[in-house]
């Protein structure tokens, strides 16, 4: 029988990989998030803890997935902790996929903002040239750099890493480093997930100048799938209409950027 | 001559009879301004308390298997005075605010929140049956329903409606007491209370234990309230629980609700629900020769 997306499916996490002190990756088997788009979320239930979206990761075994996990509030530390062998609910998968393009790929991510690049880098054409930017304050919070080499050994490519504090890679901001590739290179399309701030830099960066670009948007969701409200961003709902949008749509909404909706739902600055 | 999807609920009138139910997608006017563009008569604010909540943890909503959706939301709002100023701005879209609330007082101090505001109705929500104090703790005592309705209406010009919901207080009883007190219209039912537990991890899937069962689940319990209401006092009726289809709105209109509410609805179907279900009435009209919508309204009350 075909399973409904919309019911939770417990699986059980059979390795957990750190990728930095605060970063882990927990994998486990599902077929259905094994396969799915990138870009799109699953709802992961922590059994008694809480349930929050999660960008699907990528592994490299067939019939796997996993999810990349940072520690800060309460729901994420609980996921963190989860250890090989216990037990979490998934739904989905929700939301859209980003349009990739064909040619000259630039993408860029912030933090755990890199799992959809990852799963995108899964699907570039051997003939498209690929630069991926990745952004961290610190050595320390380097992760994917290798991975994202091996995922385009067969490309033309570029791994660039940029650090806040020059302790690795570039030094300086990753949104200044976007802005000095989009400005000197012709690229087809660019994609971007990573804090907000930073995703509206990069937009601007690459809209301003006609080039195609695609953000991925976080939002606090408690449905996942269009009723509860919480994720929206000025008349869009981040779970149902995105959580991709390009630069045209982006360039239109007032709320990206700028503001956000806590559990309340008052709208409060970045 | 075309006919008309206009409906009146008393002294409410809609352009369309089509809703959206209280608790969806209700905090941010720019989506209240699209709903209306995509074909709903009205938008139910969710339910706004004095202070903000900010409800539960997750999970708080999921897909029950065999249909129905199962949500303990636990009333997340950003209170009566942040939600005033927001739609402070709204001209166009037709606004129905539901307050929450354990004391007549929580009641008026809110209402008078909305006094700079365009609003259609007021909807009491007396019937929520997942947070202690308030909801449907609220509409199983026949007290405070009396003095709460009779504080609002002694507040406000705008019209007010009751949310009524399945208690420990037969509902029938909750809606007289409403009827008494001059309440303007009753919104029948909410969602019912209920649970699920998953096997695998033997725990209740949501975060607060019990929720409240919505969707097309309740359809026939939904029809059957309104039904009763209507056999039984002569009030103006917004029919809501698991409508889904035009089907399921024209039933509630010979059951004799003058107006429908949609919500899990648009989990199923997203918001293009309103668009098929307001020219599936219009179908239905043209076939049966009806012009307006209150015509067809209570038919099968003669049966």
């Amino acid at each position: 029988m075909q399973r409904n997306s919309n019911h939770t499916t417990i699986v059980t996490i059979e390795k957990v990989i750190d990728e930095t002190p605060t970063v882990r990756t927990l994998y486990f088997s599902d077929h259905i998030m094994s396969n799915v788009l990138p870009g799109q979320f699953a709802m992961v239930w922590i059994p008694g803890i809480n349930e929050l979206p999660m960008s699907v990761m990528i592994s490299k075994e067939s019939g796997k997935a996993a999810f990349t996990v940072r520690k800060h509030g309460l729901a994420s530390t609980g996921l963190f902790n989860i250890q090989t062998g216990d037990k979490i609910g998934i739904r989905g998968p929700y939301g859209n996929a980003f349009d990739i393009k064909e040619g000259r790929l630039l993408l860029v991510g912030g933090g755990t903002g890199l799992v959809p690049m990852m799963r995108l880098l899964t699907h570039v054409k051997p003939t498209d040239d690929v630069t991926v930017l990745i952004g961290a304050k610190s050595k320390d919070e380097v992760f994917f750099e290798t991975l994202a080499n091996e995922l385009l050994k067969n490309n033309s490519h570029n791994v660039i890493v940029s650090t806040d504090d020059g302790s690795y890679g570039e030094k300086g901001f990753v949104t200044d480093a976007a802005e000095k590739l989009v400005s000197t290179s012709h690229f087809d399309g660019v994609y971007t997930c990573g804090p907000e701030k930073m995703m509206y830099k990069i937009v601007q960066s690459a809209h301003s100048r006609g080039i195609f670009v695609q953000a991925s948007l976080e939002r606090m969701m408690k449905c996942g799938i269009g009723i509860c409200g919480s994720c929206c961003v000025g008349e869009d709902l981040a779970c149902k209409d995105g959580t991709i949008f390009d630069g045209n749509h982006l360039s239109k909404n007032k709320e990206f950027g700028y503001s956000h909706r806590n559990k309340a739902g008052i709208l409060e600055d970045y | 001559m075309e006919p008309s999807l206009a409906t009146s609920i008393g002294k409410i009138q809609l352009n369309k009879p089509a809703m959206l139910a209280s608790g969806i997608l209700g905090i941010s006017l720019d989506v209240f301004n699209r709903l209306y563009r995509s074909g709903a008569g009205a938008v139910v604010t969710k339910s706004l308390s004095s202070e903000p909540w900010e409800g539960y943890p997750n999970p708080t909503i999921f897909s029950v298997n065999g249909g129905g959706w199962m949500n303990a939301v636990g009333l997340s709002n950003p209170g009566a005075t942040n939600f005033a100023k927001m739609i402070e701005s709204n001209q166009n879209v037709p606004i129905m605010v539901s307050l929450v609330g354990s004391i007549p007082k929580d009641f008026e101090m809110m209402i008078n929140e909305f006094k700079n505001c365009k609003v259609t109705a007021f909807e009491l929500n007396l019937s929520c049956p997942h947070v202690a104090k308030v909801g449907l703790e609220v509409g199983d005592d026949p007290e405070l329903v009396k003095k709460i309705v009779t504080t609002v209406k002694n507040s406000t010009d705008v019209p007010v409606i009751a949310k009524v919901g399945l208690g420990t207080t037969h509902y029938l009883n909750t809606v007289k007491i409403a009827i008494d007190s001059g309440i303007d219209a009753i919104t029948a039912i909410n969602t019912v209370r209920a649970m699920a537990i998953d096997v695998e991890t033997q725990r209740p899937i949501l975060s607060n234990k019990f929720g409240g069962l919505s969707g097309t689940p309740i359809k026939p319990i939904a029809l059957r309230c309104v039904y009763e209401i209507a056999s039984k006092y002569n009030v103006p009726i917004i029919g809501c629980g698991g409508i889904s289809t035009w089907e399921d709105a024209i039933e509630f209109f010979l059951a004799g609700a003058s107006a429908i509410q949609l919500g899990s609805a648009i989990g199923d179907n997203w918001i293009n629900v309103f668009d098929d279900i307001n020219k599936g009435i219009l179908q239905y009209m043209k076939k049966k020769n009806y012009s307006t919508i209150g015509e067809m309204v209570g038919l099968a009350k003669k049966f």
